[in-house]
């Protein structure tokens, strides 16, 4: 029992972390209030472009830079649509998604099947040794210990700096922002940007670190994930991390159930990430509502 | 509020000029994805004449393009009756398959009774697994206020993996040699098609969703409620209209319709259940709709140049060796485009 | 030698698509003055306002502050030249803290700010001008007149040297006012100068030194206050027309009116979650109007709801006509003759992008459905709307515009004009000569008081005492959720009710 839980919180951890570079993107876009369900493309392209250029050069740093600029810029035609010409963001958000899905599919073709060396696991020397947390915690990757730190970091940013408190400004009232001094426009994009740099290191480690593989359309909807747990966490980027966790959680269950053989069908379990999100916003959705930014709301309860 | 202005006095240039000036949209997005395949050393002239040819070229490019649109203008029709009241209802996919799994259902268990009871029987079948699915969102957006896009979404998969499940486990037809198949239905349970061409009567059903649409929203009572919710649902509440019970209601009709898709892919075109019945019908219904504005008519025309595209998608994937996403390339810069325009922010009708 | 003013604009003229907002303006204001900008609505003082913000480019003119000539590009390049502005809704973010909205218009705040220090600076403002408010609290929990300090402290730690107040008065109560007159004092004693937008004569009287009067986007003058008289203001402020309101219309109520509407002990929830309304009780009666005056906010939003069957009560019960109506639908409310013009037409009572026809009929529409409610028989309905455009004098040109087209002052009056049409017993008023200038706020009180004589119970929710006051036969006073008092008007005044409105004087 306690090597199983052991097990799955270790799984946890490591299944849940390009989710969560995702969430703190996505946690970003939405203080600023831009929501981005174009996560899934983003994290797409980070995916593939992380894994193309590991498979060409096998360096890790360039892969990481070619991976969150490739989220980076995609997400910067979803800020030109919703913040340039005020499209719907819901809409601009799918067809980032789909435009993800074409642009890896067609750049990725002949790299499915393809094996890469990647990133492996590093384990932190004496940390790794704690029993029990240790090995949950310190026996991953370098993008994993890599949240530790980004994690904090946005939560600092957000509410205790100068510049966090201008996106969240933005994010509540865009005409207020302006009149303080600041420029909207320019805080969203660059909100949106960076946002789409995370999910792009997300889903790079999807590809190089996690499955060192890349499939088609293998991100299976862990942005639009990103997104939902984005609302559960009330916009903040620590609660975020624990969301992921539950989300990482229920992957790894699922995954060492398998392993151990259990009769439960494999296509059942794997609903549970998806069903999993779907209870958590439903328990706590409602109740939530009310930390919503301001400027979000006309996106979301459009009919109410 | 200055955007909807704009929008508003935009109207006045009249449906053919818009027509005209989404026509030079599109062609601006096929300029970008020929610059695209360019770059990438193929030759987007062959490639272009490749996905006319292949579905405007021949009788049978023809019938394949009718058997491609039906699905599509079902799931826009899907899209587009919650659309009218602003929701955005992107689980036409998850809709079709458990549409699928409903009426698949039903022609395992009761495929021994007479065609005239058992096809309609899987109609209705079909249609109340979308609705069932569609209705379950718009029933969690007003009861419990959460948002159908990010609920049809990750329903989506929920239902590609119902039926996954079904298709490996319990429904697996023995004879399959282990391939994930359900047992062949039988012929009662054949949606009948037309001729020898594979064109079935599920377009029948696409035709009839887009004219009813039309009136209802045109000319009935519904429609102009409808219609005061999705211009101002504050102003709707505030008169009466009963939006919780609008947006059931349209999820529960929009996901039958999606469902309608999926019954006739199962009957018609493949007479089993097997995994990936829809390359992405939904989504391609999705952005049908949102290219045709929501509106009943315009959806059947961006189903028929969608349709050319996925027809050809297949042709340039055969005939030159690119891959399918060529074509999910060029509709998601469509849809850039039409988005960035503004095209959107009006309706038709 | 000849002075240099502090800020003299010149030759100004801004316009807007078919609009001509200001021609040619000619302005000085000295340092350290109060001076007042007199105008109607619609005269062009917002517009002048926002181009000395930034909010707004001139076609033409120019700007001297200091004697040497500013461009004022946005609100940034404002804050940096020292002037400073606290709009009619104050630009404040809800959700933040005090500190928070203040930190965020301060330009040089170190990147990790310190929530202590900002905390320390605010008080030393706060206790030299009276401008004191907890630092902690969010904003969207402190008073209107709490949240006009946090604008004032959050200008001056700008450093602003010229502060722009936009119609600052419109949301106070009496004794509230006076109090800003005094913290404009103790400001202009420091060296601050005050720019004043008003369409209330008295308080120009009252406060200003001197006073530029705006008509039609042009200057008619600038005098001293001291050398001006409150007649000479209206004169110069309307020109050739002279609009007495006349309120002697006012009849007693008949004898035999009947209970329309009876509260019984309300109490619901507002939007966060907190008790939006506490033990609300009172009737009305048709042909009687019964005004609630307080500072908006204090539960009339949830007062109206609650009777239209829009919030649900969490106890207590409504009784329409005698009958519980406690859990009936908004459409059955409707039906049974409830009106409403809400505080915001444009937002809250019409479709913008449908015609004006579809929109007159939105809360009537029940009378034109045809064959079981399938269809709606559109040949009545543009008899029905053909038929009160004429009679109410509705000068919308074309029934097949969109609503989003017409001016706000004819979608509020479309939309008055459904809610009076369709003969209700109970009409719910909000505002309704809210932003209308005095010819249109005439038109209002009329209509009003015509439907008082047509035996139309009137719930009338205003922030304008004088209005309540002239119109109300009887008035109750709204206090965080709860009826604080009710009077006749001649048992009261301004000054009583004012207290009890903003929780000054216990009930």
């Amino acid at each position: 029992m306690f090597l199983f839980l052991q097990g799955v919180l270790t799984g946890a951890v490591r299944s849940e972390t390009s989710v969560l570079y995702a969430t703190l993107g996505e946690t970003l876009g939405e203080r600023a209030g831009i929501t981005n369900l174009g996560m899934e493309g983003c994290m797409l392209m980070g995916a593939c472009l992380g894994f193309v250029t590991m498979a060409h050069t096998d360096n890790l740093a360039l892969s990481m830079m070619a991976a969150a600029l490739a989220g980076g810029l995609s997400s910067l035609i979803h800020a030109f649509l919703v913040v340039t010409r005020r499209a719907n963001q819901l809409a601009s958000g799918l067809a980032l998604m789909f435009f993800g899905l074409g642009v890896t599919g067609f750049i990725g073709r002949p790299y499915v099947g393809m094996k890469i060396r990647g990133l492996n696991e590093l384990p932190i020397p004496y940390l790794s040794e704690i029993p029990f947390v240790g090995p949950i915690l310190f026996t991953h990757d370098v993008l994993t210990y890599l949240t530790y730190l980004l994690t904090p970091l946005l939560w600092v940013f957000l509410f205790y700096t100068r510049w966090g408190l201008a996106v969240r400004a933005v994010g509540e009232n865009r005409t207020v922002a302006y009149a303080s001094g600041l420029r909207p426009s320019l805080i969203q994009y660059l909100a949106v940007f960076f946002g789409g740099m995370l999910a792009g290191l997300g889903g790079a480690h999807l590809s190089i670190a996690y499955t060192h593989m890349w499939v088609e359309g293998m991100t299976a909807g862990r942005g639009f994930i990103a997104v939902a747990l984005v609302i559960f966490s009330m916009w903040h980027p620590l609660r975020g991390m624990l969301g992921t966790l539950l989300f990482g959680g229920a992957i790894a269950f699922q995954l060492q159930l398998q392993a151990r053989g259990s009769r439960i069908s494999p296509y059942i379990l794997d609903m549970t990430p998806y069903l999993l999100t779907l209870a958590v916003l439903l328990l706590w959705g409602r109740t939530r509502k009310h930390a919503m930014p301001e400027g979000l709301k006309a996106v979301f309860e459009g009919v109410d | 509020m200055e955007a909807r202005m704009r929008a508003i006095t935009r109207v006045g240039t009249g449906q053919p000029a818009r027509l005209i000036r989404l026509m030079g949209m599109v062609s601006f997005a096929f300029l970008a994805v020929g610059i695209f395949l360019w770059a990438f050393g193929k030759n987007p002239v062959r490639a272009y004449g490749e996905i006319f040819q292949g579905a405007l070229g021949s009788t049978y490019g023809l019938t394949e393009l009718l058997v491609k649109m039906t699905p599509f203008i079902l799931c826009a029709s899907a899209t587009a009756l919650p659309a009218r009241i602003g929701l955005i209802n992107v689980g036409a996919e998850g809709q079709l398959h458990t549409g699928a799994l409903i009426a698949t259902w039903g022609a395992l268990t009761f495929g021994d009774l007479p065609r005239g009871i058992l096809l309609p029987f899987l109609v209705i079948l079909g249609f109340a697994g979308g609705a069932i699915w569609g209705s379950f969102s718009g029933a969690l957006r007003t009861m419990v206020g959460l948002n159908e896009t990010i609920s049809t979404l990750l329903l989506n998969y929920v239902a590609v993996l119902l039926v996954e499940h079904y298709v490996h486990g319990p429904w697996k037809d023995p004879a399959s040699f282990n391939w994930p198949f359900t047992a062949e239905f039988t012929e009662a349970a054949r949606l009948p098609t037309f001729g020898s061409s594979r064109v079935h009567f599920g377009l029948v059903f696409a035709l009839t969703a887009v004219v009813v649409l039309y009136l209802v929203l045109r000319k009935t009572r519904w429609g102009y409620e409808m219609r005061v919710i999705g211009d101002n649902a504050e102003a709707a509440r505030r008169a009466g209209i009963p939006i919780g019970r609008y947006i059931v209601l349209t999820m529960f009709i929009g996901g039958g319709l999606a469902g309608l898709a999926g019954m006739a892919e199962v009957s018609a075109i493949q007479g089993r259940l097997r995994p990936g019945i829809s390359t992405g019908f939904g989504y391609t219904g999705f952005l049908v709709s949102w290219l045709a504005s929501h509106h009943p008519i315009g959806i059947v025309i961006m189903a028929f140049l969608l349709g050319v595209l996925a027809l050809g998608g297949d042709m340039i994937q055969i005939n030159l060796g690119l891959p399918y996403s060529t074509v999910n390339i060029i509709m998601a810069l469509i849809f850039f485009i039409v988005l960035g325009s503004g095209q959107l922010k009006k309706m038709g009708a | 030698m000849e002075r240099i003013p502090y800020l003299r604009l010149e030759n100004i003229t801004k316009t807007f698509p078919g609009v001509l907002a200001n021609y040619s303006i000619n302005l000085s204001i000295e340092k350290s003055e109060v001076h007042a900008i007199l105008g109607e609505n619609g005269a062009g003082k917002s517009t002048l306002m926002k181009i000395l913000y930034g909010f707004y480019r001139p076609d033409t003119g120019n700007i001297y502050l200091d004697g040497t000539p500013v461009d004022i590009r946005s609100p940034l390049e404002a804050s940096r030249l020292g002037i400073g502005m606290v709009f009619q809704n104050f630009m404040l973010i809800p959700a933040f803290s005090v500190v928070e909205n203040i930190a965020l218009a301060l330009p040089k705040l170190n990147v990790l700010f310190k929530r202590s220090e900002m905390e320390e600076r605010m008080a030393v403002v706060a206790d030299r001008y009276g401008l004191s408010v907890d630092p902690r609290a969010r904003v969207w929990q402190l008073s209107v007149g709490e949240k006009q300090r946090v604008e004032i402290v959050k200008l001056l730690l700008s450093g602003a040297r010229m502060l722009i107040f936009d119609e600052p008065t419109s949301v106070l109560a009496p004794h509230e006012i006076e109090g800003l007159f005094q913290i404009f004092k103790n400001l202009t004693n420091d060296g601050y100068t005050i720019l004043f937008i008003t369409h209330k004569l008295r308080e120009v009287m009252a406060c200003a030194d001197r006073v530029t009067v705006l008509r039609r986007g042009s200057v008619v003058g600038t005098v001293l206050r001291s050398d001006t008289t409150e007649q000479e203001l209206a004169y110069m402020m309307l020109g050739e027309q002279s609009l007495h309101l006349d309120r002697s219309t006012k009849k007693p109520p008949e004898g035999r009116s009947k209970t329309v509407l009876e509260l019984k002990g309300v109490e619901v929830s507002d939007d966060r979650g907190g008790l939006g309304l506490k033990e609300v009780s009172f009737s009305i009666s048709s042909g009687e109007i019964v005004g609630v005056a307080g500072v908006s906010g204090n539960g009339q939003k949830e007062l109206g709801e609650v009777v239209l069957g829009l919030r649900r009560c969490r106890a207590g019960s409504v009784l329409l006509h005698g009958n519980d109506a406690t859990q009936w639908s908004v459409a059955r409310i409707l039906g049974e003759g409830v009106a409403c013009m809400p505080e915001d037409p444009l937002v809250m009572g019409v479709a913008p992008g449908m015609t004006a026809q579809e929109n007159m009929i939105l809360t009537d529409r029940m009378n034109y459905f045809r064959h079981g409610g399938l269809f709606i028989d559109w040949k009545a309905v543009r008899a029905e709307v053909e038929r009160r455009v004429e009679n109410f004098g509705l000068p919308i040109p074309n029934l097949d515009t969109p609503v989003i087209a017409l001016s706000g002052g004819n979608v509020q009056r479309l939309v008055f004009v459904r809610e009076v049409a369709r003969r209700p017993s109970l009409l719910i008023a909000y505002y309704p000569t809210r932003g209308l200038d005095l010819a249109a706020t005439k038109m209002a009180n009329d209509l009003l008081l015509a439907c008082r004589e047509a035996g139309i119970a009137v719930l009338l929710i205003s922030e304008d005492l004088e209005e309540l006051f002239s119109l109300s036969d009887r008035l109750i006073v709204m206090h965080r959720g709860e009826v604080v008092g009710s009077f006749k008007p001649e048992e009261t005044d301004r000054l009583e009710v004012g207290l009890l409105m903003t929780g000054s004087k216990a009930p």
